[in-house]
């Protein structure tokens, strides 16, 4: 791979972007853009790499959708950003777009858009208008999935993830605050619940059909039929037709926990994925456990996990890794990404056997997303 | 006619105007006016259920409404401000 490189950063105060040759050792920072607006996700289109939008508010203004077509030299708004439509029964209004996700290699210009509260949109014209997705935002159920609440992480519930079946653009599945995992077959106009033996240490019934907190899934590039999660209640894994999830992150050392935000999968080995796991004990302080991070890798499906730390603080490094900002590159030897809340931005060429900072002293860090230059 | 007050955070719609006529007998109309002109300004003061944003404040003069079918009239001064909030 002879590509240059590029990380996209969204943060609380705007947008950065750090490039590098392909052998990812010097990274130049860019930025800021849009200064001052919060960037929950800022993505690449692989189906057309210079195609890029961000999911845009601010502390004042309502939100948006940036776009560029010309690898981020250019900028304008979308015409239509995501919204309910006017007079629907529960007065919703969209706080902010949480997700963006490039649709099915099979249909390019279709974008798909997670928001707060939790809802879905889509758009088929590269990002410029979006309708409600009815077959979600409608749903007999989405009251009772949704329950309206103003708290939750971070600025309210969202629809936390969108993953697109590579095989099929009808079968997809979302990453939920309050209803864990939906499923979809026909692109959108049903769902239904994906949750057995989630576990939820919240609520009376630790398993119960929905109410489970699913912060992160993905699924295994080389097997699209594995799906990783992260969850609230721990690290789970599913191997599809099955439908009862395995907790692997019991396989974890005991005194690490499997609390965390994100998780990446490996982009050619469907038993390897990283974690990055926060302190989830009391009084969930979701910081490195002991103030010493470390990401955590499995290469046989779960059944046990390695501590990757080296580079990392010894102590006294209390990292807090949002769900969108780790990620990987898909590079042989495999890149990892991280971005922290206090602005830090670390990286590893070696699958994760070590690790080093690239940047410092940036606002909050949302995500990350890694794409060719 | 009504003098629109555009504040800090929208003048990038306006190309730096801070301060702009608009037409309309409601400040609805006003937003609308001015959306057709600075497309996007509008919502991102008002959302899709046509309430007045959380952290938005929009005065008539000295007075302020929270509902856009606030009527208007010729003459009238329409102030925009981003609320005291954040960090």
């Amino acid at each position: 791979m002879t590509e240059a490189i590029q990380l996209l950063v969204g943060t609380r105060k705007g947008a950065w972007r750090l490039r590098s040759s392909a052998a990812r050792q010097a990274w130049r920072v860019e930025g800021p853009l849009f200064l001052g607006q919060i960037i929950n996700h800022f993505v690449v289109d692989p189906r057309d790499p210079k195609a890029m939008l961000m999911a845009a508010s601010t502390g004042h203004l309502g939100p948006t959708i940036l776009r560029s077509t010309d690898g981020g030299d250019t900028w304008v708004e979308a015409r239509q950003p995501p919204a309910f439509p006017s007079g629907e029964p529960h007065g919703r209004s969209v706080h902010h777009t949480f997700w963006l996700e490039p649709g099915h290699a099979s249909e390019p210009g279709v974008w798909w858009a997670g928001a707060s509260p939790p809802s879905l949109f889509r758009s088929v014209d590269e990002g410029d208008t979006w309708e409600s997705v009815k077959g979600l935002n409608e749903h007999p159920k989405a009251m009772d999935w949704f329950p309206p609440l103003d708290e939750g992480t971070p600025d309210g519930p969202m629809i936390a993830g969108i993953v697109i079946d590579p095989r099929d653009a009808r079968h997809m599945y979302l990453a939920t605050p309050m209803a864990g995992v939906l499923e979809t077959t026909d692109q959108g106009e049903s769902w239904r619940p994906l949750n057995q033996n989630v576990r939820c240490d919240y609520l009376p019934d630790p398993y119960p059909e929905i109410g489970q907190d699913a912060h992160q899934i993905a699924l295994a590039p080389t097997n699209p039929d594995r799906i990783w999660q992260q969850n609230h209640c721990g690290i789970y894994r599913l191997d599809r037709p099955a439908e009862r999830w395995d907790r692997i992150g019991d396989a974890m050392p005991r005194e690490v926990g499997d609390i965390g935000f994100s998780i990446v999968p490996h982009p050619r080995c469907a038993d390897t994925a990283w974690v990055f796991p926060m302190d989830g004990t009391e009084v969930w302080p979701r910081v490195s456990p002991d103030g010493r991070p470390a990401v955590y890798r499995t290469r046989d499906g779960g059944l046990s996990w390695e501590r990757q730390d080296k580079g990392f603080p010894r102590e006294q490094g209390w990292f807090t890794v949002k769900r969108q900002a780790m990620c990987g590159d898909g590079r042989d030897p495999v890149g990892l990404y991280l971005g922290t809340t206090s602005g830090e931005l670390w990286m590893s060429d070696d699958e994760g056997e070590s690790f080093r900072q690239i940047a410092a002293h940036l606002p909050e860090i949302y995500s990350v997303n890694a794409a060719p230059l | 006619m009504v003098s629109v007050l555009i504040p800090s955070q929208l003048t990038a719609y306006t190309e730096g105007a801070t301060r702009v006529p608009a037409a309309g007998q409601t400040v609805d109309a006003v937003l609308r006016d001015l959306d057709a002109r600075f497309p996007g300004l509008r919502f991102r003061v008002v959302d899709e259920q046509n309430r007045v944003r959380r952290h938005m404040r929009i005065f008539v003069g000295r007075e302020e409404t929270r509902t856009v079918g606030r009527s208007l009239a010729d003459g009238d001064e329409l102030l925009i401000f981003g609320a005291l909030s954040g960090g």
